[in-house]
């Protein structure tokens, strides 16, 4: 058991990586999604000039 | 396209979210400790399967990129972009496990190991394809570029995985209880429900990460759009 803390630390370190990047790809995601509307609403519709 | 991007929302998403619990269920309660290693041993249930997705991912971005040479869309560039994002992640999550293992087991938490040391020339052919392509002129040009790292960068996958045979590195084992060869009967149940769960998961976030890659490619195409005064 004196080796638990590694095994503590290894689960904790894979669960802030990938909870990071989860993160990150979820505000991306939302970030790029707002750009798209906001650039949409922006353009004229299709076929005018 | 769309229909299975929203599969994986709706179907991945909450089928991941369950055998990730069961995952660490597995893990931490029904599987023995190993003879030898003991509770440390447990790393490898999560440290195996990062590396069978990283690898995948690798493979996937060796596949996109071919395809994104030979016939230059750039729909296998975005496929390539996501999956390198994903296989420098979970290659990233393998070079932090390997060394907290290392540790308590060799007593140092790193050695220049053949194994250890390919595995690190890939992150690293990885990263910097990721970098080349944010420093290109262009994006088509810098598809292109990576889409060459990408293939030679796969050349180092199979040299990791046959490096302990070639070099007869130490890289061990791990899944040994008891006097006899090979995984115990439930150590394997948990070892195998952990890779279905890191696959699955893995083709989630690939879905995600593809998704934001083609809105992306919206963006850029409505800016180009917005910048010569006509929707395409």
């Amino acid at each position: 058991m004196k080796s638990f803390h590694y095994l503590f630390w290894a689960y904790t370190l894979i669960w802030i990586v990938l909870a990071g990047y989860l993160l990150s790809l979820s505000l991306r995601l939302k970030a790029i999604s707002s750009q798209l509307r906001r650039l949409k609403s922006r353009l004229p519709p299709d076929g005018e000039p | 396209m769309e229909r299975a991007l929203r599969f994986a929302d709706t179907v991945l998403f909450p089928l991941v979210t369950v055998l990730m619990v069961a995952s660490l269920y597995f893990v931490f309660r029904v599987a023995p400790n190993e003879v030898t290693m003991g509770a440390v041993q447990r790393i490898f249930y999560f440290h195996v399967p990062s590396a069978w997705v990283a690898f995948l991912a690798f493979f996937l971005v060796f596949l996109a990129s071919v395809l994104h040479l030979a016939t230059r869309r750039m729909i296998w560039d975005t496929l390539a972009h996501a999956a390198a994002e994903l296989g420098v992640l979970f290659c990233g999550i393998v070079l932090m496990t390997g060394p907290i293992w290392a540790r308590p087991a060799w007593g140092t938490w790193w050695t220049w190991e053949a194994r250890l040391t390919t595995t690190l020339v890939l992150e690293l052919v990885f990263v910097a394809y990721l970098l080349l392509r944010s420093q290109a002129e262009s994006p088509a040009q810098g598809a292109r570029l990576a889409a060459v790292v990408g293939i030679a960068g796969f050349l180092d996958v199979p040299l990791i995985y046959f490096s302990v045979k070639i070099w007869r590195g130490h890289h061990p084992i791990v899944f040994k209880t008891g006097g006899g060869e090979g995984l115990e009967p439930v150590m394997l149940q948990a070892f195998a429900l952990c890779m279905v769960t890191f696959t699955l998961f893995f083709i989630l976030l690939l879905a995600l990460r593809f998704r934001l890659g083609l809105l992306q490619e919206d963006l850029a195409e409505l800016r180009e759009a917005a910048r010569s005064g006509r929707t395409t």
